[in-house]
């Protein structure tokens, strides 16, 4: 059952590709007006690039979360989903795993090419895609509670954003924490450690929220 | 002697119960902020180390203890209307929103200006200072949240799931501000950290509480009563009260 | 059995509808009638359980659906008037992957013939975004044709068919009837189904 949620959104997303690519990029283009704003200085640059490629990576992540649940309410196969025999959760975590793939795993790919923008050294570059390989499933996580909650209603996009982002912030503090770590020569694994525990939690709790706001959201 | 509690859980005779209470705790809310501020601004000696400036806790602290302490109490009432499906809970939880995010403004605010004289900016990246920024925008999620759903019903129900989602989460946040700030900036002098206080200064300050929270129930209360009567509006005890009202 | 006891609806303010009762044996058809407005959809959607009766029971074989939720989900197809069909997925993607997520995976050949049994043969590959709305509708019933449930829940399952599909429609219900199955169904149109049970319930 859940091979086949994934597969139809996963389906959907390429007949859907430039949604894809918007987020992406919205990601680079982000993270590339910083040097535009504060100026070229090399230093600089590279003591604020942990945190701005993950506060790029938690807009970017949020600006795709409102499509997770809502063409699926509008044509109505999201009553389907919510009477089907399989349980909710189950469809919810097959559905935040084809967001992520779809929105998650491409900024995780892109991000060491932003990086290199930001002259980040190449260790720096892979605690920064490891940390962002385990932060941003979260975000989706956390997210499809959001958009569960905010299903159709008028300016559900930026609300989204009110309710998600506050929730995001011990993802962001720990994701650009462990670049800063490892950028100091400080250890960085207790950072990434504790993000692998938040995945934890929120794969367990996470979908069976998002289930139950869908069925308050519906109802 | 026994009292029937469940009479006062339908909205009708809590309406009036809340009427008869309201005035009690304003007079108690006003007394106590006056001998209060008495006691802080009069009555407390000043400050060897923070002079005069310290004077601010008398206010900064209640409002920073209530804005946390109603977050949870927001979140206990509306995790009860969830479960229980009990109407009166859930008015109870929307009405306690405005008044925790305006003790968390409060808060902010009043830190900053204590942060002047002692920093010598207004506003630095203190952990609880940060913290209470981060509450005020749960309280903000929740309240534009439960404006943006017309249906009363989804609103509650919306409404406390992200109440109890933030409950669950504050201690994270906090922990992780915390880590955040000792990784960033050492320990700095916090607000919330008054040395050694004098008795008189924890007798104001205690007034305080009491004050603010003789005020918020009062505050409360008269919330609930109005989104009674907005909920209420097609039932026929409200249409009575209405008659009452204009004969 | 399907059992609806005194069942009310409240839409906010508004009670829509109160003290319904009715029983559904195998084999049987509810008619449910009314004006616009009077709380047809509402009812499906409580009897699939999407919303909770704001009074009163809904049980299936004795148990109510909130507790026998998925023994009983597993028995019922549900096509309410958004129809739940994606524009961006051709037809038989449609068909599969909406089966398979009520519980039936379906091979391309069975597909194929529920595709062709509803008249939409040589559009099996196109996405639904370029068919018509009667398409639409019919790619969304095919469903009734390849999930074996015993209770369909039907929402005006005749707007927008032509006559053709109209009588097709009909027959298949009367099969499914036969069979021994039971359907709800909302609808405006006089039907003439051949069966020997049928009930209507008039909403006020």
């Amino acid at each position: 059952m859940l091979v086949w949620i994934i597969k139809r959104d996963l389906l959907l997303a390429v007949r859907r590709r430039s949604d894809v690519l918007i987020t992406l990029f919205f990601f680079v283009i982000v993270v590339s007006l910083f040097p535009l704003s504060v100026g070229p200085e090399m230093n600089l640059l590279r003591t604020m690039a942990p945190g701005v490629v993950w506060v790029a990576a938690l807009l970017a992540s949020m600006l795709s979360l409102n499509r997770m649940f809502s063409n699926d309410y509008q044509d109505g196969t999201l009553e389907q989903m919510m009477i089907s025999p399989q349980s909710l959760s189950l469809l919810v975590l097959g559905k935040t795993f084809a967001h992520w793939l779809v929105s998650g795993l491409p900024l995780v790919l892109m991000a060491p090419v932003l990086g290199i923008q930001y002259d980040l050294p190449s260790d720096a570059l892979s605690v920064l895609v490891i940390s962002l390989l385990i932060g941003t499933p979260v975000l989706s996580l956390i997210g499809a509670i959001g958009a569960a909650l905010t299903l159709g209603l008028r300016g559900g996009g930026v609300l989204v954003s009110l309710l998600v982002l506050p929730l995001y912030i011990p993802i962001l503090i720990f994701g650009s924490g462990a670049v800063e770590a490892n950028m100091a020569g400080i250890d960085f694994a207790a950072h990434l450690s504790l993000i692998g525990a938040f995945l934890l939690v929120s794969l367990v709790f996470a979908p069976w929220v998002t289930a139950w706001s869908l069925r308050v959201s519906l109802e | 002697m026994s009292i029937n509690w469940y009479k006062y859980s339908s909205p009708s005779s809590f309406y009036s119960l809340a009427g008869k209470m309201i005035p009690v705790f304003a007079v108690l809310a006003a007394i106590l902020l006056v001998s209060g501020l008495y006691v802080g601004f009069f009555v407390a000696p000043t400050d060897f180390q923070q002079g005069e400036a310290y004077r601010i806790i008398f206010i900064h602290v209640p409002a920073a203890w209530m804005s946390m302490f109603l977050y949870v109490v927001m979140a206990i009432w509306a995790g009860i209307g969830l479960a229980f499906n009990t109407r009166l809970s859930s008015m109870m939880a929307t009405a306690i929103a405005p008044t925790g995010a305006m003790f968390t403004f409060l808060a902010l605010w009043t830190g900053s200006l204590w942060g002047k004289p002692m920093w010598g900016t207004w506003w630095v990246w203190d952990a609880r200072l940060t913290s209470e920024l981060i509450l005020l925008f749960l309280y903000i999620g929740f309240m534009s949240l439960q404006a943006a759903i017309d249906d009363p019903r989804r609103a509650d129900k919306a409404g406390a799931i992200i109440a109890l989602v933030g409950v669950v989460n504050i201690p994270i946040i906090y922990f992780s501000v915390q880590w955040w700030n000792t990784l960033h900036q050492g320990a700095s002098v916090s607000v919330n950290q008054a040395p050694a206080m004098a008795s008189t200064m924890l007798t104001g300050m205690l007034i305080m509480v009491f004050a603010a929270w003789m005020y918020a129930i009062a505050v409360i209360l008269k919330r609930v009563r109005v989104i009674i009567l907005e909920r209420e509006g097609h039932t026929a005890w409200v249409a009575e009260l209405q008659k009452e009202g204009i004969a | 059995m399907l059992q609806g006891i005194n069942i009310a609806c409240v839409r906010g303010d508004r009670e829509l509808f109160k003290n319904i009762h009715f029983s559904l044996e195998p084999g049987s058809l509810l008619q449910v009638r009314g004006a616009n407005g009077s709380g047809k959809t509402s009812l499906l959607r409580m009897l699939c359980g999407l919303s909770i009766p704001a009074a009163g029971e809904i049980h299936w074989n004795g148990v109510s659906i909130r507790t026998a939720n998925e023994e009983y989900f597993a028995n019922v197809t549900y096509i309410g008037h958004l129809g739940g069909v994606k524009d961006d997925l051709t037809v038989i993607e449609n068909l599969q992957i909406s089966s398979a997520l009520s519980g039936f995976e379906i091979s391309i050949n069975e597909a194929h013939q529920a595709l062709g049994k509803i008249g939409l043969s040589g559009r099996e590959y196109l996405p639904v975004k370029v068919l018509s709305q009667g398409q639409r509708r019919r790619v969304a019933l095919a469903r009734l044709l390849v999930c074996k449930t015993k209770l369909w829940i039907l929402d005006e399952p005749f707007v927008a068919l032509d006559v053709a599909a109209v009588q097709l429609m009909r027959e298949i219900l009367e099969l499914h009837l036969q069979h021994e199955g039971m359907v709800v169904m909302t609808t405006h149109q006089e039907i003439d189904i051949q069966s020997s049970s049928i009930t209507q319930l008039q909403l006020a």
